[in-house]
């Protein structure tokens, strides 16, 4: 009797699921196989613990999974284990970040390449759950690479990303995912899963190589240093940032090529620029009404246009005050507020202003605008009304340069 | 631009968290069967959710991404195409502990719109306790007891998937049955569940709401403050301690109320209420000492009478009490307001007493899901009696 012989297809597709930002940054985590998390709970990102917790419980992902007492623990712990080879996830929200600032200093000076979400939250008080970026953008001098993402399906990429670049040698520098509270964090959207073989082939393995902190390696990491010592060891890590466009630039390229998806840019992501008048810029979810809030000005003949920041540090200070000359005037929506800085404008309306300074051309007008703090909902209005006052500074009447839009007043 | 879907799902904070969210995933994984994009979101205001609090969740589905995104646009949806309430006790309206004030369970209904509620109860009583509403809507029954199928452990009494095959009855454009049917087998690997699906689809029924029908109370609403009217600091003025009770009859004053909240009530955190039989009451304070929310006022004679503006519905001041049937649990769906029970029994004591036997007889028993150990599977004969499926 003859047999049919059945030759079973080696398949790797990848697959949809509807899953949150955060659940696909722990999708990214098991596909990254990481060999060591620490978790500490605090909304919005222990959603993000619970879902690894979930996997490693039902056998799907095999990792130490370390409750810590609290975040410093929990930052101190990966930041060792990262030391002696391990690959590593943690995260935090708000004051929980907060509470871990003294490990978050130490990292990037050991270089120590640890990956983190921060599920973005106002800081106390009063105790609010939303969203706002002064969280995240507490460590923005000290050496992370920060990332700001406004999908599930970015925050999984670039989750394999921020592997990919923090883990190079040239590199070996901490990377915080920022994922917007609510908005991204406990929002599913349909995300594609790439297959683990694509996944293998983007990203090597951790090798701390000449840093690695085993006995067969004899080193000693961080002995105390007098005023001798502290400015060359700075200018390593300069140097480390320095390096960082570079590789993302490499990593980017890669990722599009194993995984067919396009991010363009890798540092800012723009939308419907090539006529436009005038920009907003904005980072995180925001971009969602803004976008609708464009489509809707443009159908009223309102060239208006928007460049979403996704990489905060490092800055891509060049190239965006380049693509910026070609407009009119740009307004920035911070998600985040700088008392007493210059003009009391937002943390990212004072960079693009400091990227724009130094930039040939002529000085355009940078208004700065503070919205959405506390996870407010930024409105489709509130952007018209954003846009409106951006178009009088264009035609160079005078405007004020920090306005809060969304407040009762 | 393609088709825009909104559906919410009103549910009890905690209890019925895992129904709200298989409710909203389903209707995006489904609509996503047939072509279409979607996302699903609880109401972010709501969390961490508390007991009982009323909740919302959301499924955006749409035809293309641009629709989605323009459905996405907002913190929450401005107007629905169907609300489904898996308590029809929240018919009488949602207030999330977030301090929203009282939404109308029918609030975001668009003209046309359908409202699904799991109910044994009839129409006429549903309308009684939603609110009225300017535009016409639809109703639809899906009767069934009130599912705590969420609670820590999911007891899996099909609530989740005759809801979903009654949307796709009401809502055709949304998913097809046959969709909604693969996606429970392929979550949950059960075909007696697509089947109960099937059986929804083929019962639901709607009755036509007209425009200005339901309960006409004006919602309980506060204002916010602008930042400048707000204190500095964060400091906040305490609730003031309170004051005596005034009889309504002798206008004797006597007793403590003490004062309340001003932007957050419980007229709709409860799914029972207390009734009190205040001529059997000993006074032994037992209830007023042990009530979680501090709920009693305590009156010139020396009883206590249950305050609805802060009671939750716990059903504590019934277990404590020594006195048989002085205090007893009835299901909210049976009162119209909340106004005081030892005014009504001081102003008309036999009237009160026939109204007392009255709610005490309807229906008294309604699972909290913690009343007792075995009271869920004592009730599950009756849950397939109201369901036709005996």
């Amino acid at each position: 009797m003859a047999t049919a012989t059945v030759v079973e297809e080696k398949r790797s597709t990848d697959k949809t699921a509807l899953i949150t930002g955060s659940e696909a940054i722990a999708v990214a985590c098991k596909l990254a196989d990481v060999d060591v998390i620490t978790a500490y709970p605090i909304r919005p990102y222990d959603t993000v613990m619970q879902y690894i917790c979930k996997l490693v419980a039902n056998g799907e992902m095999d990792c130490e999974y370390i409750v810590a007492e609290g975040e410093h623990s929990q930052f101190e712990i990966v930041k060792h284990a990262c030391a002696c080879g391990a690959r590593v996830f943690c995260g935090s929200s708000g004051v929980g970040w907060m509470y871990a600032m003294e490990a978050l200093t130490v990292t990037p000076a050991l270089r120590i390449p640890m990956v983190a979400m921060v599920g973005n939250r106002a800081l106390d008080d009063p105790g609010a759950f939303g969203v706002e970026h002064n969280d995240a953008l507490a460590v923005r001098d000290l050496g992370w690479q920060l990332v700001w993402v406004d999908s599930a399906q970015e925050a999984l990429d670039t989750a394999l990303i921020a592997y990919r670049v923090s883990e190079d040698r040239r590199i070996f520098l901490p990377c915080a995912i920022s994922c917007d509270g609510a908005f991204l964090t406990h929002s599913q959207a349909l995300v594609q899963i790439p297959s683990q073989e694509k996944v293998n082939e983007f990203l090597p393995r951790y090798n701390r190589a000449d840093l690695l902190l085993h006995p067969d390696n004899p080193i000693t990491v961080a002995p105390q240093g007098n005023e001798d010592w502290v400015m060359e060891i700075r200018r390593q890590n300069y140097a480390a940032m320095e390096r960082v466009s570079v590789v993302l630039k490499e990593a980017y390229a890669d990722f599009e090529r194993i995984f067919g998806r396009s991010y363009g840019n890798p540092f800012f992501e723009e939308y419907m620029t090539d006529d436009a008048d005038i920009v907003l810029m904005g980072m995180g979810t925001l971009s969602t009404p803004v976008r609708v809030a464009i489509r809707q000005m443009r159908n009223g003949g309102k060239k208006v246009g928007f460049v979403r920041m996704r990489w905060f540090r490092p800055f891509a200070a060049a190239e965006l005050a380049k693509s910026l000359s070609r407009f009119k005037a740009v307004g920035v929506i911070d998600r985040d507020y700088s008392f007493g800085s210059p003009y009391m404008s937002g943390v990212v309306t004072t960079e693009v202003r400091t990227a724009m300074y130094s930039a040939p051309g002529p000085k355009i007008p940078v208004l700065g605008f503070i919205a959405g703090l506390g996870g407010r909902e930024v409105t489709v209005p509130d952007v018209e009304t954003v846009a409106a006052s951006v178009y009088k500074a264009a035609e160079g009447k005078s405007q004020p340069l920090t306005q809060w839009i969304g407040l009762r007043e | 631009m393609g088709r825009l879907f909104a559906i919410e799902v009103i549910y009890r904070g905690i209890f019925q968290k895992t129904l709200a969210t298989r409710l909203t995933r389903s209707i995006v994984l489904a609509a996503h069967e047939d072509g279409k994009l979607g996302i699903s979101f609880g109401r972010y205001g709501d969390s961490p959710e508390r007991n009982g609090i009323p909740a919302k969740g959301f499924a955006i589905v749409a035809d293309d991404a641009q629709t989605l995104e323009e459905g996405m646009a907002k913190y929450e949806p401005k107007e629905v195409d169907v609300t489904i309430v898996v308590d029809d006790t929240l018919c009488k309206g949602v207030e999330s502990w977030a301090w929203y004030g009282l939404q109308p369970v029918n609030k975001l209904l668009k003209p046309g719109g359908t409202l699904i509620v799991t109910s044994r109860e009839q129409p006429e009583a549903l309308l009684q306790m939603a609110h009225r509403k300017e535009t016409p809507y639809n109703l639809a029954i899906l009767k069934g007891t009130v599912s705590f199928s969420g609670l820590w452990v999911y007891k899996d009494d099909h609530t989740d998937v005759r809801i979903l095959g009654a949307v796709a009855k009401l809502l055709p454009g949304l998913f097809s049955l046959k969709s909604v049917q693969k996606v429970i087998v392929d979550q949950w690997n059960d075909k007696v569940k697509a089947e109960s699906a099937a059986r929804a689809y083929e019962r639901i029924e709607t009755v036509p709401v007209k425009p200005g029908t339901g309960n006409p109370e004006v919602p309980y609403h506060f204002n916010f403050p602008k930042w400048h009217e707000m204190g500095d600091g964060i400091a906040i003025p305490c609730i003031p301690a309170g004051g005596a009770v005034e009889d309504p009859t002798t206008h004797a004053s006597g007793g403590w109320r003490p004062e309340r909240n001003p932007t957050f009530k419980k007229y709709t955190t409860r799914t029972m209420r207390p009734v009190v039989n205040f001529d059997t009451c000993i006074k032994c304070t037992l209830c007023w000492l042990q009530c979680p929310d501090s709920c009693f006022d305590v009156t010139p004679e020396g009883l206590y009478d249950a305050n609805m503006q802060a009671c939750c519905g716990c059903g504590v001041c019934e277990a404590v009490c020594p006195v048989k049937e002085c205090v007893t649990m009835v299901n909210e769906t049976e009162f119209e307001d909340n106004s005081s029970q030892w005014e009504a029994w001081r102003k008309d004591e036999k009237g009160y007493e026939a109204w007392l036997a009255d709610k005490i007889k309807s229906h008294p028993e309604r699972s909290h899901g913690f009343r007792y150990r075995g009271q869920y599977e004592e009730q599950v004969p009756a849950a397939l009696e109201v369901a036709g499926d005996k």
